[in-house]
C-alpha cells in the first residue's frame, strides 16, 4: 500500500523541497531589497518575495490567500508602487550614505539581536501537542470555509474593514486633488499669447528634429540654413537628459560622399 | 521538516524589513519594508492557523491585507503630496520642524 508518510504536522517531502528552496530565496531577495541602491529594484525584489510569500501560502492548504496574495500584492499594490516611482522619478536613487552618524551599526545590532531573540523564542516555544493541520476545517473548501467566517463571526470587523476602505479611497483622492491656481487657457488666449508674443519665430510651430538624409531621428537637432543648429528642434526633456547627438556627426563635410558602386 | 520553520523565515523577513524601515531614506523603499512587514506577520498567521487546524488566522491576514492595501493608498498619496511640495521622496528632508 502506498504510504504517504504524512504524520500531521509534518510536511510531506515535496513541500520540504519547496520550503529549501524558496525560503533562502525570499530572505535573500528580501536582504537585497535593502542593499540595492535603486528604488525600481527594489520594488522588483519586493515582487519577488510576495510571489515566493504567495506560494507558501498556497503550500499551507491557504489557496484563497495564496490568490489573493499574487492579485492584490504583485498586481495591484505592487503596480501602485512602480506608479508612484515613475511619478517621482525612477532615477531617484538613495544614497547609501547614513545622515545619522552611528544609525547603521545599531540598527543591524537591533536587528541581530531582535531576530535572534525571535529564533530562539520560536525554537524553545513548545505547544504541548503537534500541528493539527487544516484538512479538516477545508473540509468544505477553503474559500467557503473563509466565508462561512467572514460573514458569521467576524461580519462586524468585515464591514468595518470595507468602510476602511472606501474612506482610504477618498483620502487618497483629496490628498493627490491639486487646486488650480490659475484658469486654464483657452484656445483664442494660445492662439494670442503665439502671435504677440516676443518674436514670430515660433509661431508657426517648432522646426522637427533630424539632419535630413543623414540622420532622421529625434535626438539630433535640425540645421538651420545657415548650418547652425537649431536648438529647439531637439524635445526639451531629451536635451535635459543629455541625450542629445552632436550634428556634427552627420555634417556633408565629414561624410564620405563618394558613390561605391554597387556589384 | 516542521510547520514552524515557516515562522522562522516569518521572523526573519520581519527583522529584515525592520532594519529597511530604519535604514533606508528613500520614503518609497520605507513603505515597501513596511508591506514586507505586514507580509511576514501574515506568514506567521497562515502557519499558526495551519498549527491550530482552524481558518481564523487565515481571515486575520485577509483583514491584514485590506487594511495594508488601504496603508499603501493613502500613504503613496502623502508621498505625492510632500514631493509636489519639496521635490524630494527623501524622508531626511521632510525635518522642518527640527528648525
Amino acid at each position: 500500500m502506498l504510504q504517504l508518510a504524512l504524520e500531521v504536522g509534518q510536511t510531506a517531502k515535496p513541500e520540504a523541497v519547496m520550503f529549501w528552496i524558496l525560503g533562502p530565496l525570499a530572505v535573500v531577495a528580501a536582504l537585497g531589497m535593502l542593499l540595492v541602491k535603486k528604488a525600481v529594484h527594489s520594488a522588483i525584489l519586493m515582487a519577488f518575495v510576495m510571489i515566493i510569500l504567495a506560494i507558501f501560502y498556497i503550500a499551507q492548504d491557504a489557496a484563497f490567500l495564496g490568490i489573493v496574495q499574487i492579485v492584490v500584492y504583485t498586481g495591484a499594490v505592487m503596480m501602485l508602487f512602480l506608479f508612484i516611482l515613475m511619478l517621482v522619478g525612477v532615477d531617484s536613487s538613495d544614497s547609501l550614505t547614513e545622515t545619522i552618524r552611528g544609525l547603521r551599526p545599531i540598527a543591524i545590532t537591533a536587528a541581530v539581536g531582535f531576530g535572534g531573540l525571535m529564533v530562539s523564542l520560536l525554537g524553545h516555544a513548545t505547544l504541548g501537542r503537534g500541528a493539527v493541520g487544516l484538512t479538516q476545517a477545508n473540509a468544505d473548501g477553503n474559500v467557503q470555509g473563509l466565508a462561512q467566517l467572514l460573514f458569521s463571526t467576524y461580519v462586524w470587523p468585515f464591514e468595518v474593514v470595507s468602510s476602511l476602505l472606501i474612506t482610504a479611497a477618498l483620502g487618497a483622492m483629496v490628498l493627490a486633488h491639486q487646486q488650480r491656481t490659475s484658469t486654464r487657457p483657452t484656445q483664442r488666449q494660445l492662439s494670442i499669447n503665439r502671435f504677440r508674443g516676443d518674436s514670430l519665430g515660433t509661431a508657426a510651430g517648432l522646426p522637427g528634429p533630424g539632419v535630413y538624409a543623414r540622420h532622421n531621428a529625434v535626438d539630433v537637432p535640425a540645421l538651420l540654413p545657415d548650418g547652425t543648429p537649431a536648438a529647439d528642434s531637439v524635445n526639451a526633456t531629451l536635451s535635459a537628459r543629455g541625450d542629445m547627438l552632436d550634428y556634427k556627426k552627420f555634417d556633408l563635410s565629414e561624410v564620405n560622399t563618394k558613390v561605391e558602386e554597387e556589384k | 521538516m516542521d510547520a514552524s520553520n515557516y515562522l522562522y523565515i516569518s521572523a526573519l523577513l520581519f527583522t529584515i524589513g525592520a532594519v529597511g524601515v530604519v535604514v533606508r531614506r528613500n520614503a518609497i523603499v520605507v513603505f515597501m519594508c513596511i508591506e514586507l512587514m505586514l507580509n511576514a506577520a501574515n506568514l506567521s498567521f497562515v502557519t499558526f492557523s495551519r498549527i491550530n487546524g482552524d481558518l481564523d488566522g487565515q481571515v486575520m491576514a485577509f483583514f491584514t491585507m485590506v487594511v495594508a492595501a488601504c496603508e499603501v493608498v493613502v500613504g503613496l498619496a502623502i508621498i505625492v503630496t510632500i514631493y509636489r511640495s519639496r521635490r524630494s521622496a527623501s524622508v531626511d528632508d521632510a525635518s522642518l520642524l527640527k528648525r
